[in-house]
């Protein structure tokens, strides 16, 4: 039960300082679910990200679903999953409720570029940090940038991406170009 | 059928077919909204303005507005909880599946082409609110400098606190953005 509440509690939290997508919340991750509670490893994370990408739903969600069901099962699973989107619910209704014209306040405008810039700085110290954990060789660096390219500057679906990129995962590995820990 | 559970039914079905993330159930509200009129077009427009600039991700937020729209925080609770359910039974069953086949040579393979790929899509978020942060749009036609400058003392931040949580980082940025009008 302690478990349950915690994770409840802790996705609370992320889905409370979450601005934006599923992608802007992984700072949070990085802090509540790899170094404080250590529910899972940066590693694993990723995985879960790739999945949450190609499965239907919301990312975050589906990565709190991840987290929750490997802690504690489906209870967990489901704990992870409410925590995170009960903030949502009490703030829309609130808002929802009670200031129809809010994001069009001034003060809310400025208050969000400002969180903007925060974001930005979470997110590019995030991505140098997965970077240097995850693209290990040449190979690595070359889906890295194939998938960049394609997901910037063109519109494949990012399915699609992610099917690539794990078939080109077993195509190098068998042609034995990527190693695990090489 | 009643309308609360055909709010419900429909946002289920968004939650199983809407892959990617929170842009991806924008096209599947706008069905729901021509379809059943419980909201109009500007209606949506305000929806997913508010939804942005909330907390949360944001198609939990979308969800919990339509819901609120028609039936208060009843109806912002069932709509919410018909958007996560499909995935939180999705994800259950593959994390269960993962479990027992995460030591299997090819799901090793498939994650070792993921890993790069999903450190792409990350980057891609970040130059993207990286750009729409400094700049406003891809057409560089502004310069934030206010921003450029908040950005800049961050990041000296962050490595000079490298385990401060993110949150403080976010709420230090709000309200410089208020103070200093961003």
């Amino acid at each position: 039960m302690k478990k349950l509440i915690q994770l409840y509690v802790s996705w609370f939290k992320m889905g409370l300082f979450t601005f934006g997508g599923g992608y802007a919340m992984l700072p949070m991750i990085q802090k509540e679910v790899i170094e404080k509670y250590h529910w899972a490893t940066e590693d694993e994370v990723m995985d879960y990200y790739a999945i949450g990408q190609c499965t239907p739903g919301v990312i975050a969600v589906n990565t709190s679903t991840f987290i929750g069901y490997y802690q504690a099962g489906v209870p967990g699973a489901i704990a992870a999953t409410l925590g995170v989107v009960t903030p949502s619910i009490i703030i829309i209704s609130i808002i929802a409720g009670l200031i129809t014209n809010f994001s069009s306040l001034a003060i809310v405008q400025h208050a969000l570029n400002g969180i903007r810039v925060a974001v930005c700085m979470l997110m590019i110290n995030a991505v140098l940090k997965l970077g240097k954990g995850n693209i290990k060789n040449k190979i690595g660096f070359l889906i890295f940038a194939v998938a960049l390219i394609f997901a910037m500057f063109t519109k494949v679906s990012t399915v699609l991406l992610v099917i690539g990129a794990g078939i080109a995962g077993v195509v190098f590995s068998r042609i034995g170009w990527l190693k695990k820990n090489a | 059928m009643p309308k609360l559970l055909l709010m419900f039914l429909e946002f289920f079905k968004t939650g199983l077919f809407a892959v990617g993330g929170g842009l991806a159930t924008i096209p599947f509200l706008r069905e729901i909204g021509v379809r059943y009129g419980w909201y109009t077009m500007s209606d949506l427009s305000t929806m997913i303005a508010v939804s942005e600039s909330t907390p949360g991700p944001m198609g939990v937020n979308m969800a919990s507005y339509v819901g609120f729209s028609q039936y208060g925080v009843l109806g912002s609770i069932v709509v919410t909880l018909g958007l996560v359910l499909p995935s939180l039974i999705i994800i259950c069953i593959i994390a269960n599946f993962l479990e027992k086949f995460k030591e299997a040579k090819l799901v090793q393979q498939i994650f070792a082409g993921l890993k790069p790929a999903v450190v792409a899509f990350i980057a891609v978020a970040t130059i993207d609110i990286l750009v729409t942060t400094l700049f406003g749009d891809y057409t560089f036609s502004t310069f934030h400098w206010k921003q450029f400058i908040c950005l800049f003392v961050l990041l000296a931040l962050s490595k000079y606190k490298p385990k401060l949580h993110p949150i403080w980082f976010i709420v230090a940025s709000a309200v410089v953005g208020i103070v200093f009008a961003f």
